[in-house]
């Protein structure tokens, strides 16, 4: 048995296909974030996998990955800042209670 | 053809990652579901290891699950007590997100087994095909200007990281 570059495929679409259902569905925004970050992971994971499979001598798949980690790294940080600060004027987490950008 | 271990340890890896990303967007409780998203992030990195990316793995573990994750956990706390639980979720939100993560996950599984250039080499093939990636060669991809180096994103990504790490402080401060 081979594990062909299908099998890595495989559970990168389910973490992605589960992400969209968290992003469509939650309304807490940290769980929002949870499922961008589901997401994110799987499209590292389908950049790292191309690379290996398919350029094995090159290395540009795992660069643009480690890009992709210190950019979600510096998201997650503004997006964490916006919600406490949501959290001090509103006194949820709820997306429906951010309907005026201004507080 | 792949060793017993690769190949049990890329199932034991791929059933954690499906498992625990379904049950980090369907649990109610927001820390569980973050406990959740740790999981699946390590076993990602699993993964990265899996493939022969030492540093990525490395990084991944260093700056996901240590870093992001702590970011979470402190939100989670400071914004919720603790046992609190969502709301049951209104049934055509539900719908509606099956529907579409449904859709797509099928139609993306199609694309992927009707694609022949994916059933190809094996995993011991492809790690033997290309050279070993030293420290050396990130390093050097990371500070050069050449062709396939990366110099200037670098430096791009530490100016969005201070002007990130400005804006975290201005935005969250007590005014």
């Amino acid at each position: 048995m081979d594990l062909s570059m299908l099998w890595y495929l495989v559970p990168s679409v389910i973490m992605f296909a589960a992400g969209v259902y968290g992003f469509v569905t939650r309304k807490n925004m940290i769980a929002l974030l949870i499922s961008l970050e589901l997401m994110l992971n799987s499209a590292d994971l389908n950049f790292v996998v191309f690379n290996r499979y398919l350029f094995p001598d090159m290395m540009e798949g795992m660069v643009f990955t480690l890009f992709a980690i210190a950019i979600a790294a510096a998201e997650t940080a503004v997006a964490i800042a916006i919600i406490v600060n949501i959290y001090r004027a509103v006194g949820n987490t709820d997306i429906n209670s951010v309907k005026k950008m201004k507080y | 053809m792949d060793s017993v271990a690769n190949i049990i340890l890329y199932f034991v890896v791929a059933i954690c990652i499906a498992v625990f990303s379904v049950m980090a967007v369907t649990s109610r409780r927001i820390l569980r579901a973050a406990t959740y998203l740790l999981f699946v992030l390590i076993s990602t990195a699993v993964i990265y290891f899996q493939l022969g990316y030492q540093f990525l793995g490395a990084v991944q573990i260093a700056v996901y699950a240590g870093g992001i994750m702590v970011l979470f956990v402190f939100a989670i706390l400071l914004t919720r007590k603790p046992g609190d639980m969502a709301a049951p979720l209104e049934s055509h939100r539900r719908a509606l997100g099956i529907t579409i993560s449904v859709a797509g996950c099928v139609l993306l599984l199609l694309a992927l087994f009707y694609m022949p250039l994916l059933h190809g080499a094996s995993l011991m093939e492809a790690i033997n095909a290309g050279n070993q990636i030293t420290m050396h060669d990130i390093g050097r991809a990371f500070t050069g200007t050449d062709r396939f180096q990366y110099l200037l994103p670098f430096e791009a990504i530490s100016v969005l990281l201070l002007a990130c790490i400005i804006g975290g402080v201005v935005v969250a401060r007590k005014r």
